[in-house]
């Protein structure tokens, strides 16, 4: 009996809170003995054969997969830490700031370079960087921006094509839109710039990628900024309207991480999870998995990725935050 | 004599532990002070990173409109990156409200524009190093001060500490070995002229009472001046005795020799019975008393030497020709005949002067209590327990006495007339206790005394 | 016989040569090492009888010359010292033997003889009587192509009578020469050697004549 009421008051927060996902998914057999619940901002396509592949190893365990935004992960890991065993997201900073809380077990995970892991409790498992996507047919003459700075010429001389045509994170909902955004302000001015462009061309704002994409391929829209580009590949296989531009000026890399949550409850689960994560996205490139590897050889040199470091905090720090958002917002809300 | 020396630990071991521990010591105490001092380094690197990042977000503080901004760099954090991955914790605070950072870190109320203050505080089970500072803004209508904390974890700092605590460790042990390696050297280049003193000290023949000349430590030259000095004297005093002796022997013996040569040549002119008593007595008397300053001399001479007997390798059937060639004209004034009864070469260890003497009193023992035209044999053998056997035909050891014989001035009962002084067999017993063995009196079957030597 | 005495005291080295002169041997005194070397390079000597404290020095060093100076007169020392401590060191520096002081003039002839016996160079000590030799020193009595070797107090006795035939000599004089004084002998004792001496003499044309209440005699036809 006391068991059954524990069971419920476990059970509560996640009813009671009515938690929408955005996707949920079960893997694994129906009788298997332990169900690892793992908390993601990857959508479920991309995650699917890492899973898969761990549950065909695994027969006794099941995974559930829960899919949400980077801030909303942020947010329920805090509340409820005990709730889930594996978190990922690629809003690096936001994961860092967990570790750096204390909501990350230390883990001992084999085939990741220093660079790539912080304090043994988070660990990248992608190298993606942060894309220009453009429709082709926006650019009849075939002259695509290779820049940013490109880019706003382009914007500027034809503000009739691309006024209300241009997407961005909305960096006042998405985790992954802020790190880019705040990235982006960090490395050059030229960010500025190109948000008061984008702002006087009335720019829509969007949750996520995948969003931004659908626009594109109908042609509602003919630029996304700050795109991911591993998301857009996965669409240009079905359509070749869209062209992906990695910025030649400088571009901005962010790396998906994992990390186990302390208070999991079956931490050694977990743990073989991770190492499994990691093992296939080091591994050989051309493994058929839509998620892009972690470039282990090209990133050592690479000062373009965003670092795995405190500094990440930085811009999460309340008055920054205040500040920065309150500077982007009268950038990009100009007239709206 | 005594020659056993209370002793004490020696002198090598004693030196060897103290720089040995002397060394170990200092091993552990360069090993506490480079470890405490690299802590203290490590230390205040750690904080002069603290401090610029708490001055980097202090600095970036302003008031707008009223109201405070803390626009801080990236590199405000960015800065403590470190190998270890270690946590970062900060607090801003504006007068005591926390407007930014950790609420958990508490606030240290550091005092505005003064120096960084530092302390170890433990958060979220975790112990770190915090520095703090404070700034008064002053803005048009209001003022406030401004206060930043900066905490940080230890780890880079303990992963340095471990690696600077192995080098000191491997340090302190190098330096140990060495200086271990070092004391044994200086131990024995220390001692090795004690050793060689001692050396030559022990190699000496029991008569060496020369000075040692060769050089020594100016710490040994007291002693070794003292052990000179004792040695001359006594070399002055044995030498002093010595001549003493010989020389009272001759004052004494030389008159001695005169009356009785005078005796007796008179007693070849005196005829009247009562002079010629007279005159036998006193020869008697001379014969007696000469013989017992001789032999008191020699024993004398035994005591001394029984101590360190100068010991050589011996062919005892020489020794005993020899000995019997010169006693042999003796014994033929009496027709007495000294035979030998040697098989096989008797190889001994043993103090030559001593022994001769030893059998040479026995033999003259025997020889005055053998009658005429008698045989004395004296037999040699390899086996200890019968080393040297002498046997006479006269009339033997009295039977009840036998035992006390030996003892010192103790003589015969059946000895009237006949010279002595009792002290030949104590002489003869004396030298062969000094080697070790023993005496043993016996009458034999057929008659006649024997005196067994083993040694 | 010809002997060298060196004694520095001269009532012991008069009472010697008394001895020696009374036995009928030639004796010569040197009272210091000087004399004693001025001695010995002129006289022939048989034996030298030589003291070892003396004025002049010590007795060791005249025997160390008198070695190296290739003399192989042999030398019996007189000492008054330690048997112990001196008699290795003298037989070393080549004396032949030694005497030890008081001794006995029996003992210092005996050891005389002994010494010259094993240098046995010089024959002029034998005694002719006769038919009768007598050679003291190796102690045989020759009797025509015979030869006795008689025993020691007989060789004495007979040495004794030989030196003076014709001469009475009292039984008491005879045991004073032929026992030591330890021996308390009764005068007949002598009388057993007489009687062995005159059995050694049967056959020839010496013989022991016995003078009732005065002593005895040798007589030679």
């Amino acid at each position: 009996m006391r068991y059954f009421i524990l069971l419920i008051l476990t059970l509560i927060p996640a009813f009671a809170l009515g938690q929408e996902w955005e996707e949920e998914a079960r893997f694994g057999n129906e009788g298997a003995q332990s169900t690892l619940r793992v908390i993601s901002s990857t959508d479920t396509s991309f995650f699917a054969p890492v899973i898969e592949t761990f549950v065909a190893k695994s027969p006794s365990v099941a995974i559930s997969y829960f899919v949400t935004s980077t801030a909303e992960l942020n947010r329920i890991v805090r509340e409820n830490p005990s709730g889930y065993d594996v978190v990922i997201s690629s809003a690096m900073d936001l994961q860092l700031k967990l570790a750096n809380d204390g909501f990350a077990k230390e883990l001992t995970v084999d085939g990741l370079p220093d660079w790539a892991k912080w304090r043994s409790s988070l660990f990248a498992f992608t190298t993606e960087p942060a894309a220009i996507v453009m429709n082709k047919k926006a650019f009849p003459d075939g002259r695509i921006p290779q820049t940013r700075q490109e880019l706003i010429q382009a914007m500027r001389d034809r503000p009739e094509e691309f006024s209300g045509r241009i997407g961005t994170y909305d960096v006042r909902e998405s985790g992954l839109g802020y790190l880019f955004a705040t990235q982006d302000a960090r490395a050059s001015e030229t960010y500025w710039r190109l948000t008061e462009v984008m702002g006087s061309l009335k720019a829509r704002l969007y949750c996520c990628s995948s969003a931004m994409i659908d626009d594109l391929v109908t042609g509602e829209l003919a630029v996304a900024y700050n795109v991911l580009g591993s998301y857009a590949k996965a669409r240009q296989d079905t359509s070749d309207q869209l062209q992906i531009v990695l910025p030649s000026d400088f571009p901005t890399t962010m790396m998906r991480t994992a990390l186990v949550s302390a208070q999991s409850s079956q931490p050694q689960i977990a743990e073989d999870f991770v190492q499994h994560l990691i093992s296939l996205q080091t591994g050989s490139t051309d493994n058929n998995m839509p998620l892009p590897p972690l470039d282990v050889e090209n990133a050592v040199t690479g000062r373009s990725n965003i670092a795995l470091e405190p500094a990440l905090m930085t811009y999460l720090d309340r008055l920054k935050r205040r500040n920065f958002l309150k500077e982007w917002e009268s950038a990009i809300i100009q007239g709206q | 004599m005594n020659n056993r020396v209370g002793i004490i630990r020696s002198l090598r071991d004693r030196l060897a532990i103290t720089l040995i521990g002397g060394a170990a010591v200092l091993a552990i105490l360069l090993y506490l002070v480079v470890r405490s001092y690299a802590a203290q380094i490590a230390q205040q690197g750690q904080d002069s990173i603290l401090a610029a990042s708490v001055t980097s977000i202090l600095d970036a503080a302003i008031l707008r409109d009223g109201e405070v901004e803390v626009d801080f760099p990236y590199a405000s954090f960015s800065m403590l990156s470190t190998d270890s991955d270690d946590r970062v914790f900060y607090a801003i605070y504006q007068d005591d409200e926390l407007i930014s950072g950790y609420d958990t870190l508490f606030h240290s109320d550091p005092i505005p524009d003064a120096d960084h203050r530092f302390g170890t505080a433990t958060l979220q089970n975790a112990e770190v190093r915090v520095a703090s500072a404070a700034r008064t803004l002053i803005g048009a209508q209001v003022t406030t001060v401004i206060s930043v904390s900066v905490a940080q974890t230890q780890d880079a700092l303990e992963v340095t500490l471990n690696r600077i605590s192995r080098n000191a460790a491997g340090f302190g042990a190098g330096f140990f070995l060495l200086a271990t390696a070092l004391s044994f050297w200086a131990t024995s280049t220390t001692i090795g002229p004690l050793k060689r003193l001692t050396s030559s000290v022990t190699r000496r023949g029991p008569q060496d009472l020369r000075p040692f000349e060769q050089p020594v430590p100016t710490e040994m030259e007291p002693l070794v001046a003292s052990l000179n000095n004792l040695m001359g004297r006594l070399d002055q005093s044995l030498s002093q005795s010595e001549d003493f002796i010989a020389e009272a022997a001759h004052r004494v013996r030389t008159p001695l020799a005169t009356v009785r040569s005078y005796a007796e040549a008179t007693l070849q002119r005196v005829g009247k019975p009562e002079n010629r008593h007279a005159l036998r007595s006193m020869v008697k008397a001379i014969d007696e008393s000469s013989r017992a300053a001789g032999q008191l001399l020699d024993h004398a001479m035994i005591t001394f030497r029984a101590d360190h007997l100068d010991k050589q390798d011996l062919d005892l059937g020489e020794l005993v020709g020899e000995l019997v060639r010169s006693l042999t004209p003796i014994a033929e004034m009496k027709d007495v005949r000294l035979q030998i009864r040697c098989p096989e070469t008797v190889n001994v260890q043993g103090d030559a002067i001593l022994l001769q003497n030893a059998i040479r009193n026995v033999i003259d023992n025997a020889l005055k209590y053998s009658p005429a035209e008698s045989d004395i044999t004296i037999s040699v053998s390899n086996s200890a327990e019968d080393r040297i056997a002498i046997r006479d035909e006269g009339p033997g050891f009295p039977e009840n006495n036998m035992a006390m014989l030996a003892d010192r001035f103790t003589r015969g009962s059946n000895s009237e007339g006949i010279t002595g002084s009792g002290l030949g067999l104590t002489i003869a017993q004396d030298v062969v206790i000094a080697h070790g063995g023993h005496l043993v009196l016996a009458n034999h079957a057929e008659g006649g005394a024997c005196v067994t030597l083993s040694f | 016989m010809k002997f060298l005495l060196v004694e520095d005291n001269v009532e012991l080295a008069n009472a010697i040569c008394s001895r020696m002169q009374l036995d009928g041997h030639v004796i010569d005194h040197a009272e210091n090492l000087e004399d004693a070397a001025a001695f010995s390079e002129v006289g022939e000597y048989d034996l030298i009888l030589l003291d070892i404290m003396l004025p002049d020095g010590d007795g060791r060093t005249f025997l160390q010359r008198h070695r190296t100076g290739k003399l192989d007169t042999p030398v019996i020392v007189l000492t008054a010292r330690s048997q112990v401590s001196d008699r290795i060191s003298m037989l070393d520096l080549g004396a032949d033997d030694y005497v030890t002081k008081p001794f006995d003039h029996a003992e210092l002839k005996a050891r005389c003889r002994a010494v010259l016996r094993r240098k046995s160079g010089n024959a002029k000590t034998i005694v002719q009587l006769g038919d009768v030799a007598l050679d003291p020193v190796a102690g045989n009595l020759s009797i025509r192509d015979q030869v006795i070797s008689l025993r020691n107090r007989e060789l004495r006795l007979l040495e004794l009578l030989m030196n003076a035939p014709g001469q009475i000599f009292p039984k008491t004089k005879l045991v004073d020469r032929l026992f030591s004084y330890d021996d308390d002998v009764s005068e007949n004792a002598v009388e057993v050697y007489i009687g062995r001496l005159r059995k050694h003499l049967e056959n020839t044309r010496v013989k022991i004549t016995t003078l009732r209440g005065l002593g005895y005699r040798l007589d030679h036809e």
